[in-house]
């Protein structure tokens, strides 16, 4: 159900354009406050957008979840408990950081886990080469031969 | 009448292609001299016909032939030449038909330049090659045709999608296509290597040009992408991990592998399947590519229209494809007997780690791209894989891999000792380190990544020029200098290249560590301080464009008191297309770019206005640009040159000289 109304709502998506990101009038007045609703809205997708974050777009829908992240922040909510209150909200889709649990575990340990096999591959290809010895130059073929005495003669 | 010959120049042309897709391989096979000699007039007939096909439908644009449903959907009188121009390839229909132009030209080059190729094996690539043209022509012919004439006419087109009426953008496809296209060259001749079973040095010589011009090519397309972004988008971004930009990303990753393991085959005779493998793949992450901006799977910024039948057809062009190449491969990889034997530690090895970082970096990046499709397939889960992501999983391969260029790059061929080739390396690495130290203490509370990118951007260009010297071989300054000049040009290219992505290593780093913000409320009249700038908002004006109208803010920036500059940012509203647009008003400097945008109108008057310092932008494409005049001067190398290397000396492993 929730991926029939992401359709919807990508097919209706609004095109990059005009001015992105927060808001002057959105901006707490907590430096620290704002720092952290900055670096949580850095994290979080627009959900009609395409592939921009919170702080990125410049959707109507964006600009609700801004607010909604400082309004929580304002209360004193912690960073987790914003995220997981969006996260219930919207649905896991807004994570552009995608969680390490369950089947994401592959995606996380996956760079890691490439990385080691191809050393390991590349190391058992290495030693093998070093340990072999080398070919002796195979004959030219008769056209090569040719081709050869050709070129010697210009 | 010019729109249906170019229509029935391309269904001919489809035809010449299906039958050199056929004809020189039986000849080839059967030993038909006649047979083969067939593909080169029919690589150069397809070549003109394709490009005069694309010239009618260019000429529609440019006298806005609102007959053609195409030019309706994407011009509009109004709109400047160089805008209809572009139109041509800035849509879908266009676009197949430009990257079926430059398929064919890629086959005429390699019968144009070819005459030194054994003969079939020529026969064999440009079978090969028009196999690839002719999937490519029957996709744009039966699902994306260009020339669709409309019943009834309008007065006037719906105008280009306003974002992509801008020079860079213009010119980004075009560069973008030459080189995933230019990989195809690569997948011919990795393919027609198969089926002789034979890999030498001629072919490593002769690919290397191929894959050298196809990465410089991708490298211009995505900086100009990246640095339109960077100015049109509003807010300085200059790369979004989109799944559109990942698409380039891999293909420019496995075919800086490719050229470089190339260079082993051709000089070492070692490494030969694994570098058809590289060939075969980086052709495939092209046409992965192509399959995910055109079939809509994962929606981006930028992808083209959403038709699950074109999906399905390239992802069936891939199939075939990928899985013919995959399966010869398999069946004849053994045949590619390694000849050159080297040790552990030698530039083999070095160049070995270098195709495991980058080849690896960019299976990473095909993971999270589609993962949120397996996801949502497999798993049900419907998630995102985002820039956070990638920048914890992609970024450490990129610093590993600048990490380890500079020794591999000294170290010699076939033995080296690692203590040797790192001593003239020891001062530029305490050097790096202790500059990058020196920021981290200067820039006190800020975080590491500037230091990091100082680190690794002085150790990659110091590097660079300590390889260069070291070339120059011994003696006295005078000489060395002299000797310097007269390098060839090929280590000039890799010293420029290298060094070009130490300094967009650094430039991201630096930019994205250094960079001031400031978002608030101006009133006209009204002044506030940026870093050591004063920006005035003097004005707000409105202006008139050929096809849109635009408010444009006037900012005064004043530095130490004095009159600095003007900036002027517009918003635009383009009244064909109905879409607002916003351009930023950026001073170009050589260490910081002001970059102002003039936002809405508030309610209690004023205007919003973000601004931002952005230091070292222009050396992220200065360092991109750098990567591709090294690639250029490496190609433009006597001994590299298309063909000249294959006509200098007579093809054969006993003919490789020593580096």
């Amino acid at each position: 159900m929730r991926a029939l109304f992401l359709a919807a709502a990508l097919a209706l998506a609004v095109p990059v354009a005009g001015v992105a990101g927060p808001q002057p009038d959105e901006i707490l007045d907590d430096p620290e406050l704002e720092a952290r609703a900055r670096a949580l809205s850095r994290d979080l997708r627009c959900v009609v957008c395409r592939n921009e974050s919170i702080d990125d777009s410049n959707a109507d829908l964006a600009r609700d979840m801004r607010l909604l992240v400082r309004e929580r922040l304002v209360e004193g909510d912690s960073d987790e408990e914003v995220m997981a209150f969006l996260v219930q909200r919207y649905g896991e889709f807004v994570l552009l950081r995608p969680t390490a649990t369950g089947a994401n575990l592959v995606l996380w340990i996956s760079a890691p886990v490439m990385l080691l096999l191809a050393l390991g591959t590349a190391f058992v290809y290495l030693r093998r080469r070093e340990r072999t010895s080398e070919p002796a130059a195979p004959k030219l073929s008769p056209e090569e031969e040719a081709r050869l005495r050709d070129l010697m003669r210009d | 009448m010019i729109v249906e010959l170019g229509h029935f120049a391309l269904i001919f042309a489809f035809v010449v292609a299906l039958a050199q897709a056929v004809v020189p391989l039986v000849g080839a096979h059967k030993g038909w001299h006649g047979w083969m000699q067939a593909a080169l007039p029919m690589a150069n007939a397809q070549f003109l016909l394709v490009a005069f096909s694309f010239a009618a439908l260019t000429y529609a644009f440019v006298v806005s032939d609102f007959s053609v449903a195409l030019v309706v959907a994407n011009s509009h009188t109004a709109k400047p030449l160089i805008y209809k121009i572009s139109g041509v390839w800035g849509n879908h229909e266009g676009s197949m038909l430009l990257w079926v132009l430059i398929l064919t030209l890629f086959g005429a080059c390699a019968a144009w330049f070819g005459a030194n190729l054994r003969e079939s094996f020529r026969a064999r690539v440009l079978a090969v090659q028009s196999s690839v043209t002719a999937a490519f022509m029957a996709f744009t012919l039966f699902t994306s045709n260009p020339f669709d004439r409309m019943v009834m006419p309008p007065l006037d087109g719906q105008d280009l999608n306003p974002l992509l009426q801008d020079p860079g953008l213009a010119l980004h496809p075009p560069f973008l296509y030459l080189g995933y296209v230019g990989l195809s060259m690569a997948f011919s001749f990795a393919v027609a290597a198969l089926i002789e079973g034979r890999v030498d040095a001629a072919w490593g010589r002769w690919v290397r040009p191929w894959t050298l011009a196809a990465w410089v090519f991708l490298t211009i397309g995505i900086a100009l992408g990246s640095w339109w972004a960077y100015y049109e988008l509003g807010w300085g971004g200059f790369w979004f991990w989109d799944p559109v930009e990942n698409a380039s990303l891999m293909p420019w990753l496995f075919a800086a592998a490719l050229l470089h393991s190339a260079i082993v085959v051709e000089k070492r005779e070692a490494l030969k399947s694994w570098t058809i493998l590289l060939a075969i793949l980086a052709f495939g992450f092209s046409l992965i590519g192509t399959f995910i901006v055109r079939s809509g799977l994962l929606t981006s910024v930028h992808a083209f229209a959403v038709d699950p039948d074109r999906g399905m057809f390239i992802l069936l062009i891939l199939a075939v494809f990928m899985g013919g190449a995959l399966t010869l491969f398999a069946l004849r990889a053994q045949a590619m007997e390694a000849k050159g034997v080297f040790a552990t530690v030698s530039r083999e090895s070095a160049l070995v780690m270098n195709n495991v970082l980058l080849a690896v970096s960019s299976f990473v990046v095909f993971v999270g791209t589609m993962w949120p499709m397996f996801a949502e397939m497999l798993f049900d889960r419907v998630l995102s894989v985002g820039p956070p992501f990638f920048n914890i999983a992609f970024s450490p391969f990129m610093i590993g891999l600048a990490a380890i260029m500079p020794i591999g790059a000294m170290l010699p061929w076939k033995r080296g000792d690692l203590t040797r080739a790192t001593q003239p390396l020891v001062g530029i690495l305490v050097f790096s380190l202790a500059a990058g130290a020196l920021v981290w203490a200067i820039q006190t509370g800020r975080s590491a990544l500037g230091p990091l990118g100082v680190i690794v951007g002085l150790w990659v260009v110091l590097g660079a020029a300590v390889d260069l010297w070291a070339r120059t071989g011994r003696g006295d300054t005078l000489a060395r200098l002299q000797r310097l000049r007269r390098l060839p040009r090929a280590d000039w290219g890799k010293t420029t290249a290298h060094s070009g992505l130490g300094v967009t290593i650094f430039a991201i780093c630096g930019m994205l560590a250094w960079q001031t913000e400031d978002i608030r409320v101006v009133q006209v009249g009204e002044s506030f301080p940026l870093g050591r700038y004063e920006i005035t908002l003097a004005d707000v004006t409105r202006v008139e464009g050929p096809n849109f109208l635009a408010t444009r803010g006037i900012m005064e920036v004043e530095r130490g008191g004095r009159p600095f500059t003007t900036v002027m940012p517009e918003r635009r509203f383009y009244t064909a297309a109905g879409m607002p647009t916003n351009e930023a008003g950026i001073h170009y400097g050589l260490f910081r770019d002001l970059y102002l945008v003039l936002g809405e109108s508030q309610d209690r008057g004023g205007w919003a206005v973000r601004s931002y310092i952005k230091p070292f932008a222009n050396w992220m494409w200065a360092g991109a640009a750098l990567m591709a005049l090294g690639g250029l001067l490496s190609l433009s190398d006597r001994r590299y040159r298309v063909a000249a290397g294959a006509r200098s000396r007579p093809a054969g492993p006993s003919a490789l000289p020593a580096e």
